[in-house]
């Protein structure tokens, strides 16, 4: 199950990373008369004979219906590798569209490789924002106790009861609705790092609380450490919170992200983001019509699904709800 | 005891207060700082400057921050949260029906959880190896890591689909169950722990040991001693049914909080966004208050220890 877990990660962030690689078409680029047209199919039998995987033609057969049928005179071959791309077709067969296009015409399998890079990127930063302020917060609270400690303590208590989704979108309408993309990314890493750094903090606070204690920190300070010093030995006490805390970020926020570009706050188009994608496959009609523009559902379901499988390796309880 | 328990409930509904003021509070002061307010749709549309005027006037909206965040206090006091400019009605009115609406999803995703949740839960913990259990676990794990986003989209897929549900606006069992489906899972993985830390418990052991029937001991003796940390995570199930709601709301269309707060947020409506907050802020408030009164009379000690 773990290995799986990894597998699924470690596939996600590759294809991200190497999105322009794998996807045969640019994810804004619109396909005249390929509007929500069904995913290419592959083959390996053309007539009575085995071939290398090829595929159709496709052809619009019924525009005011949209029926589209394969073109079963000749075959495409496949080609590996060509133009900087994985696999492609030749330009005048027609787009290579393996999960099909979105009411645009535009591929939804390049557009959620794309999308991937920015949902999977701002939530990454997101919650290393969130381990960067929460782990100088919390150390400053378990190291000064007082007044600083009570505030810090306070304030943490306070933002962690709070719905995370509905704290950025209140926030998130303090600026102007349409931002670019560059902007936005910034935008969002800062609100996510604000909704996710208080339980990171009351955790560092407490290990750095319990840790001062102990006679090592005692022997540090009879030695002449500092404030600061004795801090950069305290600190690394909480490694292991903080990486299942990134492993529990990572997926609260990729579910953050999605929900505030569906509701068009997030990324503008045409930036390819998982939950612009899902906003336009959410009307009815497009699912009677193309089902195949939810995938990014089933890679968001599948990413958090696996990321919640780490955590959980790691002993951490993950049937507990997180807000 | 019941000084304790009481000064125990002053505390809770002191803090209770506390979060809605400063919720709401800070969530009127961010959204009169957003560029835009109540007259900026008049201007997109081309209103002449004098109306615009007027309107400005009429809602003070030329006065300093602070004369406009104590003049809306004050108002939240007497229970009047003003008016909302793009309903053109009484925010408190709009909340309150908006508010019942997301209540009543809440309550029935909630209800539904339960039903299935729990009982489930007590007998996958008390019988592991039976083959209903291991087919429920792996389900009800992946249930877990489910987004109401997706939950959503995907009964509306099968809706829409099958035909099997109603996808009309208004229909409530959808929503619910897109809501209420991750929360069941969640109540079922840890009714399962506690069910299965109960049964190793002493006193069941000699329960059994006195022949008392094995169905009479998980039904009866199991499910109650489990009862104490599932109650436990039922402040955290409502608020996450709470921010849950949001998107459910959108992809179903269900008139609730969450659709209200969208639509605010939208039309630069500083008033209702703050409206929102309020009503948010109650409910959450009240959710975790009703946690604390129920943990407190499932576990007296629960009242010392906070």
């Amino acid at each position: 199950m773990q290995r799986l877990a990894w597998a699924i990660v470690g596939l996600m962030t590759c294809g991200a990373l190497a999105a322009p690689g794998i996807s045969p078409h640019a994810p804004h680029e619109q396909f005249s008369d390929r509007s929500y047209a069904p995913p290419t199919r592959v083959h390996l039998r053309h007539g009575d004979t085995w071939h290398a995987p090829f595929v159709y033609r496709q052809v619009l057969v019924d525009r005011v219906n949209r029926q589209f049928a394969d073109d079963t005179s000749h075959r495409v071959p496949l080609r590996w590798f060509r133009g900087g791309t994985l696999v492609s077709v030749n330009a005048e067969d027609g787009p290579l569209l393996w999960l099909g296009a979105d009411g645009l015409g535009r591929d939804v399998w390049s557009r959620l490789w794309h999308g991937a890079r920015l949902s999977l990127g701002v939530a990454f930063a997101g919650a290393i924002g969130a381990l960067l302020v929460g782990t100088l917060l919390g150390a400053m609270a378990g190291a000064a106790r007082g007044l600083t400690d009570t505030g810090i303590t306070a304030v943490a208590d306070f933002v962690v009861v709070l719905p995370a989704v509905y704290l950025v979108l209140v926030l998130r309408s303090a600026m102007p609705l349409v931002l670019d993309t560059p902007v936005i990314f910034l935008v969002l890493t800062l609100l996510f790092a604000l909704a996710g750094w208080p339980h990171v903090a009351r955790g560092v606070r407490a290990i750095v609380a319990t840790e001062r204690q102990r006679d090592y920190a005692e022997a540090a300070r009879a030695a002449g450490a500092g404030r600061l010093r004795l801090l950069g030995h305290l600190v690394p006490a909480s490694y292991g919170f903080l990486r299942t805390e990134l492993v529990l970020l990572v997926p609260a926020l990729l579910v953050a992200e999605s929900t505030i570009s569906f509701l068009g706050l997030g990324f503008p188009e045409p930036v390819p983001s998982w939950g612009l994608m899902l906003r336009a496959a959410s009307s009815v009609s497009a699912m009677q019509t193309a089902p195949w523009m939810l995938s990014p559902a089933v890679f968001l379901f599948v990413g958090v699904l696996a990321l919640q499988q780490l955590a959980g390796g790691a002993g951490v309880d993950t049937a507990t709800p997180r807000r | 005891m019941t000084g304790s328990l009481l000064s125990f409930l002053a505390r809770r509904t002191m803090a209770a207060l506390v979060l809605v003021v400063v919720v709401s509070t800070s969530a009127y002061v961010i959204a009169r700082l957003a560029p835009g307010d109540e007259t900026t749709a008049d201007f997109v549309a081309g209103v002449d400057a004098e109306t615009i005027a007027i309107k400005r006037e009429r809602l003070g909206l030329d006065d300093p921050l602070p004369v406009q965040v104590g003049r809306w206090f004050a108002g939240l006091i007497r229970l009047d949260l003003g008016e909302s400019s793009y309903f053109q009605r009484p925010v408190s009115a709009l909340v309150v029906e908006r508010g019942i609406n997301t209540a009543q999803l809440a309550a029935t995703a909630l209800v539904l959880a339960t039903l299935i949740g729990v009982p489930i839960g007590v007998f996958t913990g008390a019988y592991p190896r039976h083959i209903v259990s291991r087919m429920v676990v792996p389900l009800s794990l992946a249930l877990v890591a489910c987004p109401p986003l997706v939950a959503a989209l995907g009964l509306m897929l099968f809706a829409v689909s099958t035909g099997a549900l109603s996808i009309a606006p208004g229909a409530v069992v959808l929503p619910a169950i897109a809501l209420g489906l991750p929360v069941a899972a969640i109540l079922e993985r840890l009714q399962s722990q506690a069910t299965a830390d109960a049964m190793l418990a002493p006193d069941l052991v000699a329960a059994a040991a006195r022949g008392i029937p094995p169905s009479r001991l998980v039904w009866r003796h199991a499910a109650r001693q489990s009862l104490r940390p599932v109650l436990g995570v039922y402040g955290i199930v409502v608020g996450s049914l709470f921010s849950g709601s949001l998107a459910v709301e959108l992809v179903t269309s269900w008139p609730g909080l969450g659709r209200l707060l969208y639509d605010a947020v939208l039309a630069s409506d500083v008033t209702l966004v703050a409206g929102c907050a309020v009503a948010g802020a109650v409910c959450l408030a009240v959710g975790n208050l009703l946690t604390d009164v129920l943990r407190v009379m499932v576990d007296p000690r629960a009242a010392e220890s906070n």
